[in-house]
């Protein structure tokens, strides 16, 4: 089963889809986290962009990751920037298992604010919002009981 | 040319001005640019006349608002200025990114005095609705953002309610904080220096006094910021002029020779992607000041470095080696060391937390005055002969190490 949420969700900034980063936001609809891939040398590319920075090949496809992840930083935020979800949110900084130099700044989910710790193991969820443009996914994190919190 | 020379040794600093700075002036930003503009030109003992480059950071920029109070062009005409170089721009190495080019343009032969400007006018811009009134997408309507869709770099931070640089910079924080143990407590002490400083000064934007009681009970922005780790929005305009230093003898102050400046950028050019959490790219900036000197950090009498979140100052007090890497909690703590009659004055004139967020500039004006001897009631007892200023955070940082002849 796919992991989303599908309850009202928060007012979210949306991001505009454009070929480089349509999977990336639409892709969990199939409960999948997706990364461009260099097919020559296996280096995961983020944030898109038309080439891989480790070889220069052209030659990618997007791949999906398990979305286990590892939380690198987290910040508690209480300051009301903008309509969002419910303060205190947890912004945080992730690394994906497969490749801990791509990271994805993301909200940290299902955790207290008090109960966030660096290095604690992740899994996305992702938020569905709907969208005359095309539906938006956008990929959260929440402890990984599986993997011990 | 010599291939060995350090080539900012033939600018220096030679002149600094300010204009009226204030929390909401409601004043036409031109105006202040010009007037911070004028000032400095006359403290260099010079005229407009004299004046052949212009260097400004960011350039126009119409968002977010009162980000930029005029560009370079506007100052050229306005003053009708005859450059023989001149430019501005926002990918450079933070906001003395745009120093550096002046000393660069000077040292080539292309100018011999560029004034440099920075203007701001982000305390009117906010007006009564804070700072979420400058938000990309804020204020947009009852949802917020009226349809605004993220694109570019934003796509990775709004949709997570991540819009301030105050979160980003937060997490860096954090990361210092599980690294090495760096406590609330510990930060406080650049807040508190900071307003012990702004209290002689009489261009601060706050001067009251700050206890570590009324720190740790200020409300939380992002952790592990507070109300006072965060800088406060201004309105002002600070010039310096940057001259060719074989022509200091002819003018008003003494030079402040660039003895060496920090521009590098090692790792990925991104506040989230960079490789080191829990430094930035300061790292490499600090660095390569170091490798292009024979001065130590251990010669530095006096150092402003950016405040635009108080962590970012322990992280530069790291990046400069002027404490170890990780030791700027246990540096700064107790307030001591960083105090004005300290080892190391730090941020004399209140940094950007409580004179005004003049974005950089604010750095290099206090420290030249000090150097200079000009510092008033908040004078570093015996003027500092050299100075180390820095500014910028996450991916965009700068320094210079000046020494006054």
């Amino acid at each position: 089963m796919p992991d989303v949420k599908e309850t009202a969700p928060p007012f979210r900034i949306l991001p505009k889809l454009n070929d480089r980063n349509r999977d990336f936001w639409t892709a969990g609809a199939r409960g999948e986290l997706r990364f461009w891939r260099c097919q020559d040398c296996g280096f995961y590319i983020h944030p898109p962009q038309p080439l891989c920075p480790m070889c220069y090949s052209k030659n990618m496809k997007t791949e999906a990751v398990s979305g286990r992840a590892t939380l690198a930083t987290f910040s508690v935020n209480h300051q009301p920037w903008m309509p969002g979800p419910e303060l205190p949110y947890i912004v945080a900084i992730i690394e994906i298992i497969e490749q801990p130099s791509v990271r994805l700044t993301t909200n940290l989910v299902d955790c207290a604010p008090d109960e966030a710790r660096i290095e604690m193991p992740l899994r996305v969820t992702f938020e569905h919002h709907p969208d005359p443009e095309g539906d938006i996914y956008i990929p959260l994190f929440r402890p990984d009981v599986e993997r011990g919190e | 040319m010599d291939e060995n020379e350090i080539i900012e040794r033939r600018a220096c600093i030679s002149g600094v001005g300010q204009s009226d700075i204030g929390r909401r002036l409601f004043r036409d930003p031109l105006e202040l640019t010009l007037d911070g503009c004028l000032a400095a030109i006359e403290h260099a003992g010079l005229t407009t006349a004299d004046i052949d480059g212009v260097s400004t950071y960011p350039g126009p920029m119409g968002t977010p608002a009162g980000f930029s109070g005029a560009g370079a062009y506007d100052v050229m005409d306005a003053l009708r200025l005859n450059c023989g170089w001149y430019g501005s721009g926002l990918e450079t190495s933070g906001q003395l990114g745009s120093v550096v080019n002046a000393c660069l343009a000077v040292a080539s032969g292309l100018a011999t005095h560029v004034l440099c400007f920075r203007s701001v006018y982000e305390g009117s811009a906010q007006g009564d609705k804070g700072r979420s009134a400058v938000m990309p997408g804020g204020g947009g309507g009852d949802r917020g953002g009226g349809g605004f869709k993220a694109s570019g770099f934003m796509q990775w931070n709004l949709p997570f309610s991540a819009p301030s640089a105050a979160i980003w910079i937060a997490m860096f924080a954090q990361r210092h904080f599980h690294e090495y143990g760096t406590t609330r407590e510990q930060l406080a002490w650049i807040a508190i220096n900071a307003r012990r400083n702004a209290e002689l000064n009489p261009k601060a934007i706050y001067r009251d006094p700050m206890s570590m009681d009324d720190y740790m009970a200020a409300r939380m922005i992002s952790s592990p910021f507070c109300l006072f780790d965060c800088d406060v929005p201004c309105d002002g305009a600070t010039a310096v002029i940057v001259s060719r230093r074989d022509r200091a003898k002819d003018l008003r102050n003494p030079a402040l020779r660039v003895e060496a400046v920090g521009v590098r950028i090692d790792g990925r050019p991104s506040w989230d992607q960079f490789d080191d959490l829990s430094t930035m790219t300061n790292r490499a900036a600090g660095k390569q000041l170091w490798e292009r000197t024979e001065y130590r950090p251990s010669d530095v009498q006096t150092a402003q470095l950016y405040d635009g979140f108080s962590w970012i100052t322990m992280s530069w007090l790291e990046a400069l080696g002027l404490c170890g890497l990780g030791e700027s909690g246990p540096f700064i703590e107790g307030g001591t060391r960083i105090a004005r009659d300290g080892q190391l004055a730090l941020n004399t004139h209140g940094g950007q937390l409580s004179a005004g967020r003049l974005h950089g500039y604010g750095f290099l004006h206090e420290g030249a005055t000090q150097m200079w001897g000009q510092a008033g009631e908040r004078q570093i007892a015996r003027p500092p002969e050299v100075g180390v200023i820095a500014a910028g955070g996450g991916n965009t940082c700068g320094c210079l190490l000046l020494v006054r002849e």
